[in-house]
């Protein structure tokens, strides 16, 4: 089962290099980005009777650092992970 | 007593000799050097020092593997027994992601890798690590480091601040650090973490002697314990 996991800075924490690129996309002269932020997305390939408890477990102990993270879980259909 | 002290090595820490040297310099006893992959810590340590670096690699997040690595979870296990660990730079990064200390080291505000020494103040000398300074003393220390924003919600800054926890301040902005917190110390009082390096500010051809009333601090307190 092939899962994706979706790892962002929480609402209000500070994100340099969102802010560096959003300084780029200005100098290179596209108007109206409001913002930039920068994530990570991580796939995994797992087990079909991986729980979701465990994949949440896995965000919680290292793929994702709580203090400023946030994450979310995508499963992924077999048509999708194709 | 002679101090038995200990320098973590990761793959990827290039401070780990510098604190090595520091440690035998100031205590006149040789440290011993573990590996990242043992899974049990040497019997009797009564110091344990995770060095700077880019451990694995800085993957994921600056000390995220570290953390998760068979000799950290002998170290968390060590520290919660109230052995003392300090933790400079990457080693800051790793105590944070082993939720040792609260809060995260995030990417520099400025982005940019920042290399140079900076003044700090000494908020606290009622510390296992600072009783060598002044309260309120002004040191200058070098800091080279990339992810150095210390970051902790409001809550939990204003925790550390009134329960004394903040060790070490920047007296001028620097990378962006929420209160331009340089380091802190855990409630319990014995696992220091801090992103300026006192192992390079040990003999005067480094520059500078600043750092080393902080391990004549800690080692003075061990051998006379």
């Amino acid at each position: 089962m092939k899962v994706r996991i979706l790892v962002r800075l929480k609402p209000g924490v500070l994100d340099p290099q969102g802010r560096a690129v959003h300084h780029s996309l200005e100098g290179l002269g596209f108007d109206g980005v409001e913002d930039v932020r920068i994530g990570r997305l991580i796939e995994l390939d797992v087990a079909d009777n991986t729980s979701d408890e465990q994949i949440d477990q896995m965000c919680q102990q290292l793929l994702a650092n709580m203090v400023i993270e946030d994450y979310s879980i995508e499963k992924l259909s077999a048509s999708e992970a194709a | 007593m002679a101090m038995r002290s200990a320098v973590v090595t990761f793959p990827g820490s290039n401070c780990d000799r510098d604190m090595a040297v520091a440690l035998a310099n100031v205590s006149g006893t040789q440290p011993l050097r573990l590996w990242h992959g043992d899974a049990e810590l040497p019997d009797g340590l009564d110091f344990i020092a995770l060095p700077g670096g880019f451990s694995y690699g800085d993957y994921l997040r600056s000390g995220a593997m570290a953390s998760r690595s068979p000799i950290l979870q002998a170290v968390v296990a060590a520290a919660k027994r109230g052995v003392p660990v300090l933790g400079v730079c990457n080693g800051f990064q790793v105590l944070t992601e082993a939720k040792l200390l609260p809060g995260a080291l995030m990417r520099n505000a400025s982005q940019n890798f920042i290399c140079k020494t900076v003044p700090l103040k000494v908020e606290t000398n009622q510390t296992l690590f600072t009783s060598a300074y002044d309260e309120g003393e002004i040191i200058h220390i070098p800091v080279a480091h990339h992810d150095g924003n210390f970051f902790a919600d409001e809550a939990t800054l204003d925790q550390l601040e009134g329960d004394g926890q903040v060790v070490f301040r920047y007296t001028e902005p620097c990378n962006g650090s929420r209160r331009d917190i340089a380091g802190i110390i855990n409630a319990e009082g014995n696992v220091l973490g801090m992103m300026p390096h006192p192992e390079r500010a040990i003999e005067q051809a480094h520059g500078g002697c600043d750092g080393r009333k902080l391990f004549e601090s800690v080692i003075g307190a061990l051998v006379n314990a």
